[in-house]
């Protein structure tokens, strides 16, 4: 079992949702992140004041997912999210120790489902 | 304490007497025939100045609630572009009206277009009865809401270079040329078509540019599943539209009130108002009653979208009509806008705020109305169809809507296809997504909060 954790823009949501479900990966927790890395921000501009943003809105995908879904997963999400340009975000790919299913009580590669 | 009070009204008492004794050369002076009634005069045009003054502070203030419903309605992403558009094109309507407008509605000229009156030079200085500035200030707000309309239904994906060249053209040529045609003297005016307070100038305009926009637009991105099967892109702000309809509601007092551009001995106005609020009340009675039934909750958003339905359509008619036949008018205006915004998403038309089902639609039925239920007593050519069954003054309104709605859609196809191939309408397919706000202002309406555009 793995979980794959994704940064990725929020403008990009859509399109990975997209291809997360073309690839048959319905199951995902989504949530707002500020975060920053190569991109280093963007400006604003406030009353002719200049100002640089850095810490960027990010969107945070976690999805746990069976041995052999993790590189169509993966692959969706990088399909989704790719710009080209820098700032396009991050998938991290961690083992994941136990899963529970709280309605049945199954656990591990069934309660993935 | 008590004896304060006393002196106090000892005082005021003799301030009373010393401005009766002072008052009383004045008026010996004035007490011959030719000077009272000069002064009568002066006083009735000091009094419709003021009222007129007062409709025209009133609908300026609309501006803030076609503000208000507009940003409430769309996503907060877009909330700083829709802003800067209903602030910037109040702006450019009173720019783009002095300039060329007022002459082209209300210059001397032919039965098309008036030809005099640039910048309002050669002009008479009273208009209908009142100063031309007065007059001028009035109308110049109207052209504001023509104007203002359609930027909802454009929202969240023009551009805003797009939007300040569209204004100023609708403001300047279009508004004022359908203007002439029926207050500025122009043939329709001449056939006897009637439109009291603007449902075909102002409504008709604006709803049927607005979908023109929105249809050369295209629907904003996720807004139809591939399917066809419309998606939700929920307002985010509602206390905000609602603070907006009831803006727009207290306005349109000052839109039909203030369009007798005179009090008079003050029933005319009465009428107005009384019919203006039933037609409001019962539309949203009738737009949530439907919803309800149709889809099982009572949506806030579509009963503040019949109210102002009803106000559209009650606005050619206020003053022709009897109550209990404004209450018809709202209450079949309520029930249109609601079928309108559906059959909008059938065709996969998206109008973000339902600017042309509420303005468009309801704005024909309004004018239509008059050839319905006006009535010659109340100051028409002739009776409406439900008083002797007179099709005449329905005729006359048909021919009215259908043309100002032909010289809208060709005149605003052509402005908005050459803003396309110069400056281009809307926005990158990106950016759309980000919101444009970032992408076109490079500022957030809801700085400090986190506001994440993830749909």
């Amino acid at each position: 079992m793995k979980l794959v954790v994704a940064y990725i823009q929020p403008h990009k949501l859509k399109d990975v949702k997209h291809a997360l479900y073309k690839a048959q990966v319905y199951k995902m927790s989504v949530t707002n992140a500020m975060g920053c890395g190569e991109q280093h921000g963007y400006e604003e501009s406030y009353r002719g004041i200049k100002f640089e943003v850095n810490l960027l809105k990010k969107v945070r995908l976690e999805i746990a997912v069976n041995q052999d879904f993790v590189e169509q997963t993966v692959n969706a999400i990088v399909e989704g999210a790719r710009t080209g340009e820098i700032g396009d975000g991050k998938i991290f790919v961690l083992d994941l120790a136990e899963c529970v299913r709280i309605r049945t009580g199954e656990r591990g590669k069934k309660a993935i489902g | 304490m008590r004896k304060g009070s006393k002196v106090k009204k000892l005082l005021f008492r003799v301030m009373v007497l010393w401005a009766i004794l002072l008052s009383v050369p004045a008026f010996a002076e004035s007490n011959t025939a030719e000077g009272s009634l000069e002064n009568m005069t002066n006083f009735t045009q000091g009094l419709d100045t003021v009222w007129v003054l007062l409709g025209a502070f009133l609908v300026f203030f609309m501006q803030a609630g076609f503000g208000m419903v507009e940003a409430g309605f769309i996503r907060a992403k877009n909330t700083c572009n829709i802003l800067t558009k209903n602030f910037l094109d109040f702006c450019m309507a009173s720019l783009g009206f002095f300039i060329i407008g007022y002459a082209l509605m209300f210059g001397d000229g032919n039965g098309f277009a008036g030809v005099k009156g640039w910048c309002l030079f050669g002009l008479e200085p009273t208009a209908n009865g009142i100063p031309l500035y007065a007059f001028w200030l009035f109308q110049a707000a109207f052209c504001g809401a023509a104007a203002t309309i359609v930027a909802g239904g454009m929202a969240e994906r023009m551009r805003f270079p797009a939007y300040l060249i569209y204004s100023f053209l609708i403001s300047a040529f279009i508004y004022p040329i359908v203007g002439h045609w029926i207050w500025g003297g122009g043939w329709l005016s001449k056939m006897g078509f009637a439109d009291f307070a603007g449902s075909t100038v102002v409504h008709t305009v604006g709803g049927f540019a607005a979908l023109v926009g929105t249809s050369m637009l295209k629907p904003r991105e996720g807004k139809y599943a591939v399917d066809g099967k419309p998606n939700v892109l929920a307002g985010h702000n509602i206390p905000l539209a609602s603070l907006g309809v009831f803006i727009l509601w207290f306005g349109w007092f000052g839109f039909n009130a203030g369009s007798t551009l005179s009090v008079g001995d003050g029933s005319l106005i009465g009428r107005i108002a009384i019919n203006t609020n039933l037609a409001a009340a019962i539309g949203g009675i009738v737009a949530m009653a439907t919803v309800w039934k149709r889809f099982g909750k009572p949506d806030l958003s579509m009963a503040m979208n019949g109210a102002l339905a009803g106000l559209v359509a009650i606005t050619a008619p206020c003053a022709y009509v009897e109550p209990w036949a404004a209450l018809v008018i709202g209450a079949t205006a309520g029930y249109i806008v609601i079928r309108g915004v559906e059959l909008l998403d059938k065709l996969q038309i998206d109008d973000p705020v339902g600017a042309f089902p509420v303005h468009g639609i309801c704005g024909v039925w309004g004018t239509l109305c008059i050839g319905i239920f006006g009535k010659t007593s109340l100051g028409l050519a002739n009776n409406g169809f439900v008083y002797g069954g007179n099709p005449m003054q329905l005729g006359i309104q048909m021919v009215g809507s259908v043309s100002t709605i032909a010289f809208v859609v060709v005149s605003m196809s052509i402005v908005f296809k050459l803003i396309d191939l110069t400056v281009g309408l809307r926005i990158g397919r990106e950016e759309e997504l980000r919101g444009l706000d970032i992408g076109e202002h490079g500022m957030e309406a809801y700085g400090g909060f986190q506001i994440f555009s993830t749909m």
